[in-house]
């Protein structure tokens, strides 16, 4: 336990105005038992838990301001669209966009790379043109891609990745062609933590002359975002994993491109005029926003924001590594243990395998300890392929964990190598 | 741990560790892969079944958890000399038993050693990891080898409704 008194008192000394030890009290959830256990929540990477600020709001909306959004001719309906179209220009803030009509409100990350496949790939990808992914993305800016490709007779090729886990930026020189229409890369890789240089991908591809998408669900809760700097024309995320409810997602395009993209779902409330021969759409956002939206998600997602912006993203992404680093020592001491993705630059994510255990049998261990981890393919094969892995157990952490519950997983990765080494 | 215990009984490590029937049978007159695409286990099953319809041999090879393979392990200990007819009895009997639709009789003494696997009812997430084999054994008898093109045998449908989850 020296470890652990030793990194709480560099805590408290280098973050005194954020109590990182009150902040679970804001997150109802955390206070629950599993099997009897207190439930240490470390998959955080699949969804993230609420704090009372988003759950309170949302009741509030529910019980006193909702109503149709964005088609109400009466003042109660023009207050919701009011409070609604307000969370647009906070999202817009909290990415860094230039304006909020670059930010459309989709059914989650998924939804986000459909559309822009959907609509933009299909207009602007076409035969023998060249789509580059990388070897660490998630099925869900994998799929899309493909069914695009095989439409179009389009090529897809594929950044590799290194032992560690990071990208083989010499391979992307290679790979980038006047052929490549379009680079879609993960900003953090979902299964392994590797914070991609998404940065340098995005300058390189808008120089070689191609679209970029990045695929920011798992960096966004976690980091400051900015667009603008990263250089992307899309960006996509989930609300559901920045404190937020579910069935909502953001995607960011460049106004530029987004004028050019056209539909992708159509129906009521994006459109200028229909007739039975012809009809005209309406310019972004509302464009791809037919149908009535997630309005209380989207509320929702605007008190997450100003809660992630009140503890501010600086001292989250501190915390967060401060949590990997302790993890990561007290996992890695571990014998028969072997950490899959060791990349330089990560965000808090463990994914390992156990010598003697099947990552299925080590997640139930941990649950009966009351400890949630994730275990499977991570809906990313191609990137347990890479490490000849069938599964990983994977641990992801958010600030509101604490290294008590990261020396819990730690005891339950030692309980699991001792029942199955036999 | 009480619960971990019911579910990790002593002889499923032994059967993980050193799993009986685990080979490929090159005479076999049924077979059927088994797949699991929520955690990648996977499983193919050989049964050689004799002229009165009996289980003269059962194996299987494939790679997945301790409870997936403890579970494959006794079931071709199980059915080895039973009918086909008693086979598919038992198959039935012990989906009933892990997916907690159905308690064994105190007095039917048929599932022996398979009654450890109860505890699986405990752990949804893991009832399918028990099932896989079972299932695979299922459609291996449904077809016989040289007959129609081989498909795949997934858990259940539950299986296929997580294929499409996404993180």
């Amino acid at each position: 336990m020296r470890a652990m008194a030793k990194v709480n008192e560099i805590d408290t000394r280098t973050w005194p105005q954020v109590d990182f030890a009150k902040i679970r009290d804001q997150f109802p959830v955390l206070a629950s038992t599993v099997r009897g256990k207190p439930l240490a929540y470390l998959d955080n990477a699949a969804t993230t838990q609420k704090p009372w600020a988003v759950i309170d709001r949302m009741r509030e909306f529910d019980s006193r301001e909702y109503a149709t959004v964005r088609r109400g001719a009466y003042r109660f309906a023009e207050q919701a669209t009011e409070e609604f179209e307000k969370v647009r220009g906070k999202v817009a803030l909290f990415l860094g966009a230039g304006s909020a009509k670059e930010i459309v409100f989709t059914s989650g990350a998924t939804m986000g790379v459909n559309l822009v496949a959907g609509s933009w790939g299909r207009k602007f990808i076409g035969q023998g043109d060249e789509i580059i992914l990388s070897n660490l993305e998630h099925h869900a800016n994998i799929l899309p891609w493909q069914m695009l490709a095989q439409e179009k007779g389009a090529v897809i090729k594929v950044i590799p990745v290194n032992d560690a886990g990071e990208l083989d930026m010499e391979e992307f020189d290679r790979l980038l062609t006047d052929r490549t229409r379009l680079v879609a890369v993960t900003h953090v890789a979902n299964s392994i933590g590797t914070i991609n240089p998404v940065r340098t991908i995005c300058a390189k591809a808008r120089a070689a002359g191609a679209v970029t998408l990045v695929d920011g669900a798992q960096a966004a809760p976690h980091m400051k975002i900015d667009v603008r700097q990263i250089g992307c024309d899309f960006y996509v995320l989930s609300a559901h994993k920045m404190y937020a409810p579910s069935g909502l997602g953001v995607l960011y395009g460049r106004k530029e491109v987004l004028e050019q993209t056209p539909p992708f779902l159509t129906g009521g409330d994006m459109i200028e005029r229909v007739t039975f021969e012809k009809s005209t759409f309406a310019p972004p956002p509302h464009r791809f926003e037919a149908g009535t939206p997630a309005t209380t998600q989207v509320i929702g997602l605007g008190a997450a924001i100003d809660y992630l912006d009140s503890v501010g993203m600086e001292h989250i992404e501190r915390q967060e590594k401060k949590l990997l680093d302790y993890a990561t020592e007290l996992v890695s001491r571990i014998e028969s243990v072997d950490i899959v993705g060791n990349a330089r630059d990560k965000a808090a994510i463990i994914s390992f395998t156990l010598a003697d255990a099947h990552p299925h049998d080590v997640a139930t261990i941990l649950d009966s300890e009351g400890i949630a981890v994730r275990a499977g393919h991570h809906c990313a094969q191609p990137t347990m392929d890479r490490f000849c892995v069938p599964a990983t157990t994977r641990a992801s952490f958010s600030f509101y964990n604490t290294f008590e519950e990261v020396e819990r997983l730690a005891e339950g990765i030692k309980q699991a190598t001792e029942l199955f080494r036999g | 741990m009480s619960d971990i215990n019911e579910l990790y009984k002593r002889s499923i490590f032994d059967h993980n560790r050193n799993p009986r029937n685990f080979h490929a049978m090159e005479n076999a007159s049924h077979s059927c892969d088994g797949y699991n695409p929520l955690c990648g286990d996977k499983v193919h099953i050989y049964v050689r079944l004799d002229g009165s319809d009996t289980v003269e041999d059962v194996s299987f090879t494939g790679s997945g958890c301790a409870i997936f393979k403890a579970s494959a392990s006794f079931m071709t200990s199980a059915i080895k000399g039973m009918t086909q007819v008693q086979a598919r009895e038992t198959v039935s009997k012990f989906l009933d038993m892990v997916t907690g639709s159905s308690d064994p009789e105190p007095e039917d003494k048929s599932m022996g050693k398979l009654s450890i696997f109860q505890g699986v009812r405990e752990f949804p997430s893991r009832v399918k990891c028990a099932t896989l084999a079972w299932h695979a054994l299922t459609c291996a008898l449904d077809k016989s080898t040289d007959g129609e093109k081989a498909s795949s045998a997934t858990p259940d449908s539950e299986a296929r409704k997580d294929v499409v989850s996404t993180e």
